[in-house]
């Protein structure tokens, strides 16, 4: 019994009142938008969730709440895709409170405004729910970019049958040297080459740590059975690989790409424009 | 307990590991391919590990003392077949198997060690 008169008076209000409130919701959630998004879109949104909340929040609803928070989150996915601030993306749900307070506020009705109270927290809890989502989507979104640099920045590509070149651009950290390593032993195994340059012309500096993740590299392939050529040594790389005392033993260096290609070509006894079943 | 089988292919011996590899295993292995080396004079080893998924620190040594072992017995040892994680997790675990050579497939290690091949017949060389 008391459940149903606990909100009686907000419910009834909500439901005779729909449109003039749903009206100011909009209103206001159009402002913080500055344009961009029309106020007819926003309807179609907020009159979703509106009927939701009602069902939900008001009426009960289990089921209803389950979809409240697949709407909520929904909206705030596609507000943080969209470059929304996450104050504008909760806004769009506190915004309600005071479309509600000024209609209670109208119609003078006391008990109501106890209702508005609970209201009130029942909503902070869906904005909360609205900035979780956003701050989740975003995480998302930062990590695909992080995972798509870090391909963009490590291909293998066939130079030559039996030759393959891994052009390294950026700063070699360990997790980029692990996906080097993984992708160029990958493409070894299915290209069956019997040597691969590894191009540092794009890498910025090569201090002790950079050098040991060569090194590492050039083990790793050499465990399989493939030779290792790095090339693309700057003069000032050269200098600082001298200061630094490190030692490349055995591995072959070359200044230039082509230079490397060159002593590739000749190691594996390939002659350009003789390419086995070209 | 398992025991390795060591084939021979002309001057060559091969030795392909299908089995996870256990202590007793390697120590045998070591045992038993000494005896042969002398008893086969063979020019060659080759170890296959396309087959095996991990190796610890114990495997990876013992490419290094068969490789030296078999040097002294004049006959040089190839690795053939290793996969990527397995490199990885040796060169992490630091260990660059400095004495031994290594190569891709059986095929092109029985050539690095200058084996006689089948006849190249049409595309025997393309199937890379």
């Amino acid at each position: 019994m008391t459940g149903a008169s606990d909100s009686a008076h907000l419910s009834t209000l909500l439901e005779s009142e729909r449109e003039t409130l749903l009206g100011r919701w909009v209103e206001i959630v159009a402002a913080t938008m500055r344009g961009r998004l029309t106020a007819d879109e926003l309807r179609v949104e907020l009159g979703e969730l509106y009927a939701l909340i009602e069902r939900a929040v008001l009426g009960g609803d289990d089921e209803a709440a389950g979809e409240l928070r697949a709407a909520l989150g929904e909206i705030s996915r596609s507000r943080a895709r969209q470059g929304f601030t996450p104050t504008e993306t909760a806004t769009s749900v506190f915004a309600l409170k005071q479309a509600v307070l000024e209609r209670v506020e109208a119609s003078a009705d006391t008990a109501a405004y106890a209702e508005f109270a609970a209201f009130s927290s029942r909503v902070d809890e869906l904005g909360l729910v609205t900035f979780e989502t956003y701050a989740a989507a975003r995480e998302q979104v930062i990590a695909d970019q992080m995972e798509q640099l870090l391909e963009l920045s490590t291909p293998v590509v066939k130079l030559w049958d039996g030759i393959l070149g891994v052009p390294l651009v950026g700063t070699l950290d360990s997790a980029r040297t692990q996906v080097v390593m993984e992708s160029l032993l990958e493409r070894l195994v299915e290209t069956g080459s019997q040597i691969a340059i590894l191009d540092i012309t794009g890498v910025p500096a090569v201090d002790t740590e950079v050098a040991q993740h060569l090194l590492k590299t050039v083990m790793a392939a050499r465990l399989m059975g493939t030779e290792c050529v790095i090339s693309g040594i700057r003069p000032q790389i050269a200098q600082t690989i001298v200061a630094l005392g490190v030692e490349f033993g055995e591995i072959a260096t070359k200044a230039t790409l082509a230079d490397a290609l060159a002593y590739a070509l000749d190691k594996t006894g390939a002659h350009p424009g003789e390419r086995t079943g070209a | 307990m398992d025991r390795v089988p060591i084939l021979k292919i002309g001057e060559v011996l091969l030795v392909s590991i299908q089995v996870d590899l256990q202590d007793q295993t390697v120590l045998a292995l070591q045992e038993d391919l000494a005896e042969r080396i002398v008893a086969t004079g063979a020019r060659g080893v080759i170890i296959d590990i396309t087959a095996v998924d991990i190796v610890d620190s114990f495997i990876g040594r013992m490419f290094a003392t068969i490789a030296s072992m078999s040097r002294l017995m004049d006959a040089e040892t190839v690795v053939v077949g290793m996969r990527p994680a397995v490199a990885i997790t040796l060169v992490e675990l630091g260990l660059s198997l400095g004495g031994v050579r290594t190569a891709l497939d059986l095929e092109k290690g029985m050539r690095l060690l200058g084996a006689p091949l089948p006849a190249a017949g049409p595309g025997a060389l393309d199937g890379r």
